[in-house]
Parts: structure tokens; sequence; C-alpha cells
């Protein structure tokens, strides 16, 4: 190669940089999985009314414990003859809801928390303090402990697990801020008379996005997680609410004579589970910064 | 007032003047994290620039260049000393005045691979900058842009590349767009080419000479390349561990260099001659720990020719021959 040659910028195919990132998303089969199931269910949420025919709170004593595949309730109905494919499909509306209220709420407050923790050396030891305090309560006690105070409710248990979340995010924001804010960029924006408000929001956010959008994955899974244990443990969603921990709650008793009741809302929160986890992880690798930008 | 009408056609040419400025680093430790120590990253400079020179600043890694051309630009805060730029005192100055010089100082970095944000594109960085200081409208920065990047060698449709799509150079030259969008007096270059391939240099250094020429721009040249200061500067101001050493004309330092730090730096560089000898002066050991700096002259634990009264008697940065300064109790 000559000089002239390496002078010139390379023609390069341009991309964008999110199209660079889902085509080393789609080379991950398991990620690619995660995001099928991931959509699917995002469809169902949406087009629930359509894609059933009864209503899911709405009690029919005479078609009771009816099994799977029994005519006209593909996945049987329970102990109130409620028809369990259309309860599956509203708890997923209520699943991803609750689970992604609880992650945005759980991502504002750490990434403001940890960007004024990683900035500001000054306030770092304060936010810290306050945010290993969250830390030392089991995730799950810290939930109920809220939701003691605040009521049972679902809206009350995506406050609980958005404020369970902050505490993680807000470390992982911390760090990438402490080394992002050390480049020479930054330094160059400061030269430039640029604000700490401007440097924050428009130099380093943009480039602690990675590991955000990655925690905010795997955390819906997380989420909806718990969702389902605070509701089978009866500080959730209330009956007659179709939620799918609340589900299994009540399901348990006909374990013998109607194991769908059990297993089918098990299924719907393992699969979901499963799929925002190998999301998250291609997410990881395929966001991961040695092997974008220089190529 | 006789004086200041004395001095007054010399300092109306002076653009910066430094008057022992002093930056330490503080050594904390313990449980409470209590100052324990200072690293002494620059000790005590003193210098004027005058408009439309470059003063090189050269020295070995870590004798506090880099330092010294932050704490100008308020990057680092200033321990002790006074900065006049313009004849103003501009060391305490409130953020909100500070503002006002931003655009007349800036600075061009080492790295051009760590100096651009990779997240944004090479037209929107050059942009932001007229943003922040300029109530132009959105055509008018865009021209202003396109205009920049012509001006150091880029063409206006580079304007939505992103920099991991430009090389070394290239980018180089959109952190020199960068500095000389607000149309400022001064730039510091910091290192501006040590990490670029020779030849990539020297069109550098073409560019930033030209862009001297037009805008009429002072330089604070930092740098460890003797041969790069030579070729573009035209003063030299030597540094050892944090403290001036000497300073004068380039033709002066490279011919009739008066202190023994300045001849052991300059005897390195290697000459392109086959059987001549040469008189090579060698320093042993390495530059000594600035939280804890020798007594007396800094460079007495390595000086060729030191006596005893060198371990205590700090010599004074005083002018030997006319423009020709250095600090050294017996120097020529």
């Amino acid at each position: 190669m000559t000089t002239a040659e390496t002078l010139e910028l390379k023609p390069k195919k341009r991309e964008k940089y999110y199209v660079t990132t889902l085509k080393r998303l789609f080379k991950n089969k398991l990620a690619v999985i995660g995001l099928v199931i991931v959509i699917l269910q995002i469809l169902i949420a949406i087009f629930a009314p359509f894609i059933t025919i009864h209503d899911p709170i709405r009690q029919n004593l005479a078609n009771s414990e009816m099994p799977v595949f029994s005519e006209g309730h593909w996945l049987g109905t329970d102990n109130y003859g409620r028809d369990v494919w259309s309860r599956i499909v509203y708890g997923a509306r209520i699943s991803l809801v609750v689970g992604s209220v609880a992650v945005t709420l759980g991502l504002v407050g750490g990434i403001i928390l940890g960007m004024l923790a990683g900035y500001y050396r000054k306030l770092d030891a304060i936010i810290m303090r306050f945010v290993d305090l969250l830390f030392s309560f089991p995730g799950i006690l810290l939930a109920m402990l809220i939701i003691a105070i605040l009521g049972t409710s679902l809206v009350n248990v995506a406050i609980a697990i958005s404020i369970w979340s902050i505490p993680t995010c807000a470390r992982i924001v911390r760090g990438s801020v402490l080394s992002i804010k050390e480049k020479e960029y930054i330094m160059a924006m400061r030269s430039m008379g640029a604000s700490d408000l401007r440097i924050m929001v428009r130099h380093i956010l943009p480039n602690v996005s990675a590991p955000i959008i990655v925690f905010a994955t795997m955390r819906m899974a997380t989420a909806i997680l718990s969702t389902a244990a605070l509701s089978y443990l009866g500080l959730g969603a209330q009956p007659p609410t179709p939620e799918w921990g609340a589900m299994i709650s009540q399901g348990q008793d006909f374990m013998w004579s109607s194991p769908h009741l059990t297993i089918v809302p098990g299924i719907a929160i393992m699969l979901t589970v499963f799929a925002f986890n190998v999301l998250g992880d291609g997410l990881r690798d395929a966001l991961d910064p040695n092997m974008d930008l220089q190529q | 007032m006789t004086t200041i009408q004395e001095k007054s056609p010399l300092k109306s040419d002076i653009l910066l003047e430094l008057n022992s400025v002093k930056k330490y680093f503080p050594i904390k430790g313990g449980l409470l994290k209590r100052v324990t120590g200072n690293v002494k990253a620059v000790e005590s400079v003193s210098l004027k620039l005058y408009k439309g020179e470059s003063l090189g600043v050269v020295g070995e890694s870590g004798c506090g260049k880099s330092t010294l051309g932050r704490t100008i630009l308020g990057l680092e805060e200033l321990t002790d000393g006074k900065i006049y730029f313009n004849e103003q005192e501009i060391q305490d100055l409130k953020r909100k005045e500070k503002k006002k010089f931003v655009k007349e100082m800036q600075m061009i970095f080492q790295d051009p691979y760590a100096s651009l944000n990779p997240r944004q594109r090479v037209g929107h960085a050059l942009d932001e900058v007229f943003k922040m200081h300029t109530d132009m409208s959105l055509k008018e920065r865009r021209d202003s842009v396109e205009d920049l990047l012509k001006e150091v060698g880029l063409k206006p449709e580079h304007y939505d590349r992103y920099p991991h799509e430009f090389s070394g150079g290239q980018r180089q030259r959109i952190g020199i767009a960068r500095a000389i969008a607000l149309n400022p007096q001064f730039i510091i270059c910091d290192e501006a080419v040590s990490a670029l391939d020779v030849s990539v240099q020297a069109q550098i250094l073409k560019l930033l000479k030209t862009l001297q020429e037009k805008y009429k721009l002072s330089y604070l040249f930092i740098s460890h390349d003797l041969g790069v200061v030579r070729y573009f500067c035209d003063r030299v101001l030597v540094m050892y561990l944090g403290n001036t050493v000497e300073m004068s004309t380039v033709s002066e330092i490279f011919n009739k260099p008066l202190h023994p730090y300045t001849q052991a730096l300059l005897s390195a560089i290697p000459r392109p001659t086959v059987n001549a000898k040469k008189e090579r002066v060698r320093l042993v050991g390495d530059m000594p720990n600035p939280a804890n700096p020798p007594s007396g002259c800094a460079f007495h634990t390595r000086c060729p020719i030191a006596q005893e009264i060198c371990k205590v008697d700090r010599p004074a940065f005083i002018e030997h021959e006319k423009d020709h300064f250095a600090a050294c109790h017996f120097a020529g």
C-alpha cells in the first residue's frame, strides 16, 4: 500500500452503530431465540383481546378444572372455570408492564445517582454509602419491606422492584463513568468550556449506554420473576387479576387434579425469564467495546 | 509611571505571562485522608509568550510539561503563582468570567484516538463548539463547520462521519479544527504530533504553521521531540523536575546550550555522521521523585559538573546572555 493510499479515507461501507450491533447480535443463535420470544410476548400482550375468546376473569363454574386441549379451552380452565389461555395472555401484559415500569424507574434513579457519584468526587462517598445501605438488604426482603409500608398492589410491586434495582444500576453506571471521565475527549470538552451537565448528558451518557442496555435487559428478567414471586406470596396482584405468580399460588391447591394450573404459568414465567436473560447475554457480547468501533 | 512607560512597547507584545507558577498534587494517606505530602509537578515556572511566536517546552517524561499546559488552561487548579493573559490576571477568575478566555485559549491533545468522542459525528463535535459559544443559526453553524473542515484539509462530506472512520493524522486535523473554531489567539499543543507517523507529523506541523501565519496564533508547543521543536519553534523552554532550566531562542539553545541538562539532552540526538567522534554527555540514574525533590539544584543528583554548592543552594533562573536564561551556578 502506498503512502498516498493510506492517507486517503478508506472507502469503507459506512454503517450506523446500531446496525453493526444488531448484525453481531443475530450471529448469536441463543440471543435470537430470546429476542423472538420477547417480541412474541410483546405482540401477545398488545393484541391480547384479539387472540382470546374468553374473558380472563369471568367465572363459569359449570366448566371448572377442564384439562388441556378441551374444546373451546385449549389450555383448559381453572377451578372457577376461567380460561387459562386468556389468563396467561393477559398475564403477559401485567408482567411486561410491571417489569418495564420497574426497570425504567430503577434506571432513572440508578443513572442519576451513578452519574453524580462518578462525576463528582465529593458526592461519591455520600451517594455510594446510601447505595451500600440499600445493598445490605436481601433484595426480596427489601421489596417486601417496601410493600409492607406502601400496601399490597401491583403498582407498589413496581415501585419496590425499582428501588431494589437502583443500587445495582448506580454501581454499574458509576464504574463506567469513572473510566470515561478520564478520557481525553472529556478533558477536551472541559477545555472548550462545556458545562458539567453538557459533558454528562452529551458525552458521558452515550458512552456508558452499552452496560446500561445490558443491565436493563437482564433486569427485566429479574423484575418479572420478582413480580411473580411477590404475587405468589400474596403481596402483589390480588385475585382475580390474571397474574402468573398469583395463578400458580391459586393452582397449587389443585396440583394433583389439575396440574396444568401450575405448570402452564410456570412455563410462561420460565420462558420469559430465559428469553430476557439470553437476550441480555447476547447484547453484552454484541455491545462489547473491544469488538466494535475499530474492527 | 516611568517604569510602565519604559516597558509599554514590549509589554503590549506579551500575550501570556507566567509568574512563578506552581502546581502541587496532594498525596493523601491514612484513614482520614489527610494530606501527607505533595507531588511537585510544576515547581516554579515563569515565562513570557509573545504574540505570534511558538514557544517549545521540552523535557523528559514526568517533568511537568503537560501539567503546565493544563494549568494554564485552568484544567488543573493552580497551587500558587500568577497567570496573565493579555495583561489580565486570569488565575482567580470565576467560571463565568473565564468563559471569555476559553475562546482565546485552546488546546490540541496528544492522542488523536482518545481526544474525540467515539459516539459523536465529527460535524456534530465541531458544531457543538459553535453552539456553546455563539448564537449562530443551524445553517450558519453548518457552513462554519464545513469551512473549518476545508481549512484543515478535510472535506465537507466528512461532516457525518464518526471518528473511527478516520486515520490518526485526519483525526488530529479534526482536533486542530476544533481548537481554531473560535478564532483563539493562543493554542497549547500538548505533544500534538508525538502519536503520529513521521510523514504525517510533517503534514500536521505544516498545517499548524500555515494556520499560525494566517491567524497570528501563538503556540505553546509541548514536546519531547527536539527535532520537531527545532523545526517548529522560535524559542525553547527546557524543563526538569518541574523547574525551568533554560530558555532561549532555538538557535541559541541548539548551538550554545548553557545548562548541563540541556547539553545532555542535545547530545542524545542521533547525528548522521559516521566516524566523527562526538562527545556524549550521559546522564546516569532516573529522574528523582517529584514528591521528594533533591535539595538545592534539582538536577545535582545527575549533573556531571555538580559541586558542593549545588546541593545546598538552588540556582536562580537568570539571564546569562541577552534573552538566554539558565538556572545553573556554572552555566556555560
